[in-house]
């Protein structure tokens, strides 16, 4: 249920950047290990933008992977979970660093 | 942990200053670049109650967990055999005041903030209700956060440490299946171990899941109604 609070938090932060730009899109990042839910973040983005400059604006999410480390055999890879396991030796000692990105990248208005 | 970023440390994070390319006057549609963290305002309010509450000397501790796994019941005991320092408390429940009044009848002032539909607390919460609080000078503020494994994680409050408390009737499999709370712990308390003759519950187990996810947290076991494991938590905060 944060993914409410997270959406009225983007509202807020749009308005004090823009004011009352009139705003058609929003691209996110979000990170996949910010236990965020793109389509409840969709849902909630909708409405919290209702009657605001941002009334209608499409959400684009970009959802950003995390790297991570292999401690057994050092091999890297991309991970989408705080509990990856390696791919080459199965190993689950693992060390998972990024994906914890929750940024507004850009916005367009008219 | 800093919530904003996700590493261990405490610090103040820049605000970033937006490069706005806003001209919007020829009628075309403007990409403008934000690069704003979303959560910008609470950590920026998160940093003003940390700078408030260090400059004051008092040590604000989040304690967050699932519902019924002890945070009144540890707190209650904590505050019953404290030496030194005055405590407060701040008490996140989605309704009632009943927490807040079990905290005043252990003999510490405390404030209780209802979210209603809210599943965590916020900064913008904390230092409202540390206005209305004003913890004296080297206290402990205790905030309890509302009973939920996922959402106050994402939510830096100003805190010193964030203390997650897991209980033996809950399975030893909670870190994993709730990875980013325990991520986001610097001390770990296993709490109710007087049951652990009942359940089916592995210490062992449970201590590798958390370092799992956590390497770096602290674990420690207590019973709140026992009294197992406690000298270890106020030796840790240091009351």
């Amino acid at each position: 249920m944060h993914e409410l609070a997270l959406s009225e938090s983007v509202v807020a932060m749009v308005r004090e950047r823009l004011g009352e730009a009139r705003v058609v899109r929003v691209r996110l990042q979000v990170g996949c290990l910010m236990a965020v839910v793109p389509d409840a973040l969709r849902f909630c983005f909708e409405v919290c933008t209702r009657d605001t400059t941002l009334d209608g604006a499409t959400l684009e999410i970009d959802e950003i992977v995390a790297h991570a480390t292999c401690r057994t055999c050092g091999s890297t890879f991309a991970a989408s979970s705080p509990l990856a396991v390696c791919g080459a030796c199965g190993s689950a000692d693992v060390r998972v660093v990024g994906g914890d990105q929750l940024r507004i990248k850009e916005v367009e208005v008219v | 942990m800093c919530a904003t970023c996700g590493c261990g440390d405490e610090h103040h994070h820049e605000h970033e200053h937006s490069h706005d390319h806003h001209h919007g006057h020829d009628g075309h549609d403007k990409v403008v670049s934000l690069e704003a963290r979303v959560l910008e305002k609470n950590d920026r309010i998160a940093a003003d109650n940390r700078a408030w509450l260090t400059v004051h000397g008092v040590a604000a501790y989040n304690l967050m967990s699932s519902p019924g796994a002890g945070k009144t019941t540890l707190l209650e005991r904590t505050l019953r055999e404290r030496r030194g320092r005055p405590v407060s408390v701040i008490e996140g429940d989605q309704e009632t005041e009943r927490d807040a009044e079990r905290i005043r009848a252990a003999g510490a002032r405390a404030v209780q903030i209802n979210t209603g539909a809210g599943c965590h607390l916020d900064a913008a919460m904390i230092s409202r209700a540390l206005t209305e609080l004003t913890p004296a000078a080297r206290s402990v503020l205790f905030i309890e956060n509302v009973g939920n494994l996922v959402c106050p994680a994402l939510f830096d409050l100003g805190e010193r440490a964030r203390v997650v408390i897991a209980s033996v009737t809950e399975g030893d499999d909670k870190p994993l299946k709730y990875p980013h709370m325990f991520r986001a712990a610097d001390v770990v308390v296993l709490n109710k171990i007087d049951l652990l003759p009942y359940v089916a519950f592995d210490v062992a187990r449970f201590a590798a899941h958390a370092r799992r996810v956590n390497p770096r947290a602290r674990i420690m076991h207590t019973s709140a109604t026992r009294g197992d494991g406690l000298a270890e938590w106020y030796a840790w905060l240091e009351m």
